[in-house]
């Protein structure tokens, strides 16, 4: 990332009285871009929940609210069981990450490093998985959970309708197996001939050196309950159990436009906060995995 | 194994195990069975979970399109009713319009306008974390509020989508309630939302360009088009053309847009192939039609997926 790489455009030219107003007539350009386009939608859904309900449907729209209402983030708060679904919503996404962590590690270690007999035939049919687009498949899926086979349970308005598919996660485990494939196999043998058994080198050679990766599949594994909308519209159809996402949905018909809006306000603080402590993380995670494949 | 202990100050239990004499066949045997029971053990959580929610629904998918089938009763053979009611079913051909018109304008919108910001972002050299930050935040709000959120721009009365055409004196648009401009509303919507994450891969493809090619094209008296073209465009069509892949794979299952902000209106003009397959299983309860349909979009979305793999196996040869 260092800004001596040379890029496009050169140098020299930057250099040049001519270039140097380009550059930063473009700069500019791209600011004020920018800020258009992507801040000022949340600005303006920040500020619209604290205008009047009068005031949100004025036409032409004033810029900033006559008066500072908090009433919409409080009414959304209140009458939208707002802190039950949050509830649900953390749960969902808490669980799926437990459960990820737990089952994908423990199979990617099992791939990875004890060699099972028909190992790359399972992993044929993990990586298979990712040939078949998930949404595609969510009808099936819904049928599987309403009704487990041999178990005959149901799964539906369950949490563990959203843990148990979440594990089904080809990226994530292919992520931490080809992690693991990288570590030297001396360092988790010499821990053996010391008498530690396969649980106690996952647990205390293998996941202290994985911390990288282990972080990049718990961003991946908690965005992606918190963002996912169909699964959960389709396991929940008891009201009292919807997360957040599907919770909006289904009250936006009937309820004041700017109480809608502060409790859509309030469903994206906690990624958005997410995205914001660990933004070098992500945007690394993200740069990297792509270009590595 | 040996080799390695017999390097190392191995512990006396060690050493004894590895006496010259190899323990008898039966003992071996038994440690094998040992370790693969325990391998397995390991395995058998996530073997589950990928048994019961993704290869066997798979299967089922394929299975219930061939019977006529309700929850809680036992289903009937069908032959191939369920595809020819599907196919016949006038929403069929307006889904799967609908489905290629989004991604075809999906490409076209979504594909040009991030390569080109990211080419501008790369020769930026000042607030580069801010940009990035910024062109990223729609992507980490949730997607059904994005939805809501445009939905509410597009409302034909107060919504700031026509208040900016008012703004700059130009001819208001029906948005989300015209036929023919429903869709583009919402494949404007899906950019907007989903641009962070392309502009970012496309700014680390932009970095790994080795400056010198630019060195080069420049003292071979190339102009500024012409290093785009000769140098950026072949330097990078490896990710373009896995971005692509990788984005036609993703709109042809959208759902949450045309659910949340047009609920497939007006008039089928959003309806799309995942939208009809959730109708299928929840309005119509037609499983066995959901499936013929889920199978349909299967194998062509097989196709891209069988294409994009391939493709990220020869760059990882590359």
């Amino acid at each position: 990332m260092s800004s001596a790489t040379r890029t496009l455009i050169s140098p020299a030219t930057l250099a040049r009285p001519r270039g140097r107003a380009v550059y930063w007539s473009v700069f500019t350009g791209v600011v004020v871009l920018f800020t258009l386009a992507f801040l000022f939608p949340v600005y303006w859904m920040v500020t619209g929940a604290m205008k009047s309900p009068d005031e949100v449907a004025r036409t032409p729209p004033t810029l900033v609210p006559e008066h500072w209402h908090l009433s919409g983030y409080t009414d959304a708060w209140d009458l939208m069981q707002l802190p039950e679904h949050l509830w649900n919503t953390v749960v969902q996404a808490a669980g799926a990450w437990a459960f990820q962590l737990v089952f994908c590690t423990a199979a990617a270690y099992a791939l990875s490093k004890l060699r099972p007999a028909f190992g790359k035939v399972i992993l044929g049919g993990i990586l298979a998985t990712l040939m078949v687009p998930a949404q595609a498949l969510v009808v099936p899926k819904y049928l599987t959970a309403a009704d487990l086979p041999f178990l005959h349970t149901s799964l539906l308005n369950d949490p563990l309708g959203i843990w148990l598919p979440a594990v089904a996660n080809a990226f994530n485990l292919y992520l931490l197996k080809r992690f693991f494939d990288q570590l030297p196999r001396d360092v988790l043998e010499a821990a053996e001939i010391d008498g530690a058994g396969k649980l106690r080198v996952l647990w205390s050679v293998v996941l202290p050196m994985s911390r990288p990766v282990l972080g990049v599949v718990s961003i991946f594994a908690l965005v992606a309950v918190w963002q996912d909308f169909l699964w959960p519209l389709m396991v929940f159809s008891d009201t009292d159990k919807q997360p957040i996402s599907v919770a909006l949905v289904q009250l936006s018909q009937n309820i004041q436009l700017t109480v809608l809006i502060a409790a859509m306000v309030i469903a994206s603080i906690p990624m958005v906060a997410l995205f914001l402590v660990f933004q070098r993380h992500i945007i690394a995670g993200i740069s990297a995995g792509s270009t590595k494949g | 194994m040996t080799k390695t202990a017999a390097r190392r100050p191995a512990p006396a239990a060690v050493v004894v195990r590895q006496s010259p004499a190899p323990p008898p066949a039966g003992d071996r045997r038994r440690r094998r069975l040992l370790d693969q029971a325990r391998a397995y053990g390991f395995l058998l959580g996530g073997l589950i979970c990928f048994a019961l929610f993704s290869w066997y629904p798979a299967i089922r998918a394929v299975v219930i399109s061939f019977q006529k089938y309700t929850p809680g009763s036992s289903a009937e053979w069908a032959g191939t009713a369920n595809f020819t009611r599907v196919l016949h079913d006038p929403e069929f051909s307006a889904a799967w319009r609908n489905t290629l018109t989004f991604t075809l304008l999906a490409l076209l919108i979504g594909f040009a306008i991030p390569f080109v910001l990211a080419l501008v972002l790369n020769e930026l050299r000042h607030a580069k974390a801010f940009f990035r930050v910024v062109v990223y935040l729609p992507v980490m709000i949730p997607p059904v509020v994005s939805a809501l959120l445009w939905k509410w721009f597009y409302d034909p009365g107060a919504g700031l989508a026509n208040e900016t055409l008012r703004f700059l004196h130009l001819p208001t648009s029906n948005w989300t309630n015209g036929t023919g401009t429903a869709l583009v509303s919402l494949v404007i919507v899906a950019t907007w939302a989903n641009m962070g994450g392309t502009v970012l891969i496309y700014l680390a493809a932009l970095q790994s360009i080795p400056g010198e090619l630019y060195e080069a094209a420049e003292l071979d008296g190339a102009d500024l088009l012409q290093r785009i073209r000769h140098v950026t465009i072949p330097q990078t069509r490896f990710v373009i053309l896995m971005l692509m892949l990788l984005q036609i794979i993703a709109t042809m299952q959208v759902f949450t847009e045309p659910f949340v902000i047009t609920g497939g209106g007006p008039e089928n003009a959003t309806v799309t192939v995942l939208y009809l397959i959730y109708k299928y299983a929840f309005l119509y309860d037609d499983f066995g039609g959901a499936c013929a349909l889920s199978v349909m979009l299967l194998v062509l979305l097989g196709v891209f997926s069988a294409g994009y793999l391939r493709l990220t196996r020869s760059g990882e040869d590359g």
